[in-house]
């Protein structure tokens, strides 16, 4: 039981796939500037990584070590298109505003990495977890950058007014930066950086 | 005529950068720009991988995939973007397969540079982004090629920048929970916002 409990909450911040195993950047990047965008990517690379390390690990035996990769990609390309096509139907708005980025989980490296790690040497029951915990890690980082952005930068959590900003009447001057591109690499560097200081046994040597 | 496509080249290479406007390719972004020389590699086979999809990925989708597309083989009503991401991923697989067939046999010295780097393409987000993004501004294919060729020199340029500035960090004493990933992503950071001045240029 205890190995069922390590498998799914070591990810979170014992061995997260943003902080500590440079996985599954480009997205956490794009789409926080706003904290919806942020839970629909989130739910979405969950549900892809579990589905993915499930279907992964139910034929591990079955698939020739030569043309796995391409098997592995074909499920993944399969439900990432699922996402999309019940994003349009039910949320265009938010699909919209994530544009490629639903797409672009196909080659979100968490999602190849973990069913290559571990969905390929586990059983079915543990690689879910192992996806679950996995994309837990993912969203806790996506959603720390997506409050922040969106609280420094616009006042607002999931589009309600927090700090009310001077251009409204309030008292709150919006920090532009967060609301742009770069500031996300700064919020995630602070992250790992608190992070590390933490779990110190995650400090990269220098070589 | 000529202008368009100069114009769309340096939009593509310089304002709306791959790596550093739209951050694609991050992981291996990140990850393998500790050296100049190996992250120049990549960033050739990136220029090279990308030129080649695009158009090719263009084709697919005009010819095949695009609403009405197959009004060519005299069939009506057909609709097949939903396959699209498939179709894509597909592509870029095998065209980096026989790219590596084809260096291996004909260009050893290039195939060697290139050595790991050729495969772990398939995964970077930066070659499949750039046919979503051609698919969904509807480019033309010569716009495509020229797209294709503008953003993987976009890439390389940004990961031999970023290698430069990692190899002069080894002289600073950084805080100990920074070193490595953390302060990467603050250069990075730093030099997103550099080619934010680009922005709104038109040529």
């Amino acid at each position: 039981m205890s190995k069922a409990k390590d498998v799914l909450l070591d990810p979170i911040f014992n061995k997260n796939p943003i902080g500590l195993q440079i996985l599954g950047i480009c997205s956490a990047l794009a789409v926080t500037s706003k904290l919806e965008t942020v839970l629909v990517m989130c739910l979405a690379v969950t549900f892809v990584l579990a589905g993915s390390n499930v279907s992964v690990s139910l034929i591990r035996r079955q698939v020739p070590d030569s043309i796995r990769i391409i098997v592995e990609i074909t499920i993944i390309a399969t439900l990432v298109i699922i996402v999309d096509q019940f994003l349009k139907a039910y949320a265009f708005g938010v699909s919209k505003q994530l544009s490629v980025f639903v797409g672009l989980i196909i080659t979100n490296c968490i999602v190849l990495g973990r069913a290559e790690a571990f969905a390929m040497k586990n059983s079915p029951g543990m690689s879910l977890l192992d996806g679950i915990g996995n994309g837990l890690g993912y969203s806790i980082v996506l959603l720390l950058v997506g409050f922040f952005r969106e609280l420094f930068g616009a006042g607002k959590l999931l589009g309600f007014t927090i700090l009310p900003s001077i251009n409204d009447g309030g008292w709150y001057l919006p920090n532009g930066l967060m609301l742009l591109p770069p500031s996300a690499f700064f919020i995630i560097g602070l992250l790992i950086w608190a992070l590390r200081s933490w779990k110190t046994e995650q400090v990269e040597e220098e070589n | 005529m000529l202008e368009h496509y100069l114009s769309l080249l340096m939009k593509t290479i310089f304002v709306e950068n791959m790596a550093l406007a739209f951050f694609l390719g991050m992981c291996t972004f990140l990850a393998v720009s500790k050296k100049v020389d190996t992250s120049i590699g990549l960033g050739v086979a990136v220029i090279v991988v990308q030129t080649i999809t695009v158009p090719v990925n263009n084709l697919i989708y005009q010819y095949l995939l695009k609403e009405d597309a197959l009004i060519w083989l005299g069939i009506e009503g057909t609709d097949l973007t939903f396959i699209g991401l498939i179709c894509y991923i597909g592509v870029i697989a095998a065209m980096v397969q026989i790219l590596e067939m084809v260096l291996d046999r004909y260009v050893p010295a290039l195939y060697n540079a290139l050595g790991i780097f050729l495969p772990l393409i398939t995964v970077n987000c930066a070659i499949l982004g750039g046919s979503l993004f051609m698919v969904e501004r509807d480019y033309n294919f010569a716009e495509s090629v020229v797209f294709g060729f503008g953003s993987g020199a976009g890439w390389a340029l940004a990961i031999a920048a970023l290698a430069g500035i990692r190899e002069k960090m080894k002289y600073a004493d950084v805080p100990v929970g920074l070193r490595g990933l953390g302060l990467t992503f603050m250069i990075t950071g730093l030099m997103a916002m550099a080619f934010m001045a680009f922005s709104g240029i038109q040529l």
